[in-house]
């Protein structure tokens, strides 16, 4: 009975036991600093690794990203330029058949040109060949005849010229009245 | 049973249930709350060394469970209520939390069951810690004249109101915010294994009685059980107010204005 009371004597909860300072402060201490020594820097660390490789990773995929837009850009400015390319070849091969096409024609007319003045000339030698000849013959034959019906030799070669120039001469008015 | 003394009559848990007698011999350090701060530190101190050892990018699990602790004291009660020089104070914060917490869960674990928070010295000397720490870094922010004044006299104010205000605010800078803070904290664990003890006690009583009372007694056992899961709740509000307090009485100090 009396233990009890002066168990509870001693018992005013809002007393501190000596003891209990010394261990509470002893022991929070320590845990303070192995806390603050061992636990809390590598949770840091962890927490700092952590934000790294996120950031790293963002990074990453936005060059990445950045990569794919640069080569698209490249890829579509390559296209560009083969499709301009091929639009100055194609225009280039049109202006070079007009061109072709263009020579092939003057080349033709001229060809032309000069066959048909080739021909011009041949038949106008032609022509003067058949005039001679005609005129030799038809000179023979008039005087032949001329002889013979008048009965007079015109073996002089000076009068028989004449004679044929007389007739032709005749025959040319004759010939320019009926035209 | 020390209850049972007397002839059968139920004699109800006091204040000196509070007071074990020392585990060997005479020696006032062995008591049971002192041995069981001992073993919260070293639970403590390993289980944190443990998960945070690696301090892996893709956490294990228990390095996971060591950090939703952690982080949770360091950004929801560092971070968000001290700014931008909050980690100085992480180590501290996450100190109280885990110690208070730990001690106070002991509060209802089997074999255990004694919440060391319950002796009121441990909650005095944690409550030091904090008051130190917010008066210290008050004092080499602002000079030791410049924060003492701010605490006596609070800037804007008329000055007929000082002869009302500076008392009590010197009151609450010294005297008011260390003894709630322990007060807070040792008055719930106290009332809180009072009430089981209560329950318990009363129960292990009523059953020892006649049919009638061996009939209540189960009542009593389901109200400690379920008081048990109260407790729980109460044992880890009280460890986080402890310490967001702790943070706030921090955070004001580093403020240039009260």
């Amino acid at each position: 009975m009396k233990t009890r009371f002066a168990a509870e004597a001693a018992a005013n909860p809002l007393i501190p036991h000596t003891a209990e300072l010394i261990v509470g402060f002893i022991a929070f201490t320590l845990l303070f600093l192995v806390l603050r020594k061992a636990v809390v820097p590598m949770f840091e660390k962890a927490f700092a690794a952590r934000t790294e490789a996120i950031q790293g990773g963002i990074e990453k995929a936005e060059r990445a990203q950045a990569d794919a837009a640069a080569a698209l850009e490249s890829y579509t400015a390559q296209l560009a330029d083969a499709r301009g390319e091929a639009t100055k070849i194609r225009e280039e091969a049109r202006v070079q058949g007009a061109a072709i096409i263009e020579d092939l024609r003057a080349r033709a007319q001229e060809e032309a040109a000069r066959i048909t003045a080739s021909a011009h000339a041949s038949i106008e030698a032609e022509r003067q060949a058949a005039i001679t000849s005609l005129r030799l013959e038809v000179g023979s034959l008039a005087t032949d005849l001329a002889s013979k019906i008048v009965g007079e030799a015109l073996e002089d070669q000076a009068r028989q010229s004449r004679v044929v120039d007389r007739f032709l001469e005749d025959l040319a008015t004759e010939t320019g009245r009926s035209n | 049973m020390r209850a049972f003394a007397f002839e059968g009559g139920f004699v109800p848990p006091s204040t000196a249930d509070f007071n074990l007698p020392p585990a060997f011999g005479n020696n006032e350090f062995t008591t049971k709350p002192i041995l069981l701060v001992f073993l919260s530190v070293i639970l403590i101190s390993v289980f944190f060394i443990a998960s945070s050892r690696k301090a892996l990018v893709v956490p294990t699990k228990l390095q996971f469970a060591g950090e939703l602790i952690y982080g949770f004291v360091r950004n929801d009660l560092g971070k968000e209520i001290i700014g931008a020089e909050f980690m100085r104070f992480v180590p501290l914060l996450f100190s109280l939390f885990t110690f208070i917490l730990t001690n106070n869960i002991f509060g209802i674990v089997p074999l255990l069951q004694f919440p060391a928070m319950s002796h009121v010295s441990f909650p005095y000397v944690l409550a030091a810690f904090p008051f130190i720490a917010f008066h210290y870094v008050g004092i080499k922010k602002q000079g030791l004249g410049h924060y003492l004044k701010g605490i006596a006299f609070m800037p804007g104010v008329p000055k007929a109101v000082y002869i009302l205000l500076t008392p009590i605010e010197i009151a609450t800078f010294f005297l008011v915010r260390p003894l709630t803070l322990s007060l807070r904290l040792f008055a719930n664990m106290f009332a809180g294994h009072l009430l089981l003890l209560v329950f318990i006690m009363g129960g292990d009583h009523l059953i020892k009685g006649v049919i009638g009372l061996k009939l209540v007694a189960p009542f009593s056992f389901t109200l400690g059980i379920v008081m048990t899961f109260f407790e729980f709740m109460v044992q880890c509000l009280q460890a986080y107010i402890f310490t967001l307090l702790s943070a706030l009485y921090i955070a004001g100090a580093l403020a240039d204005e009260h």
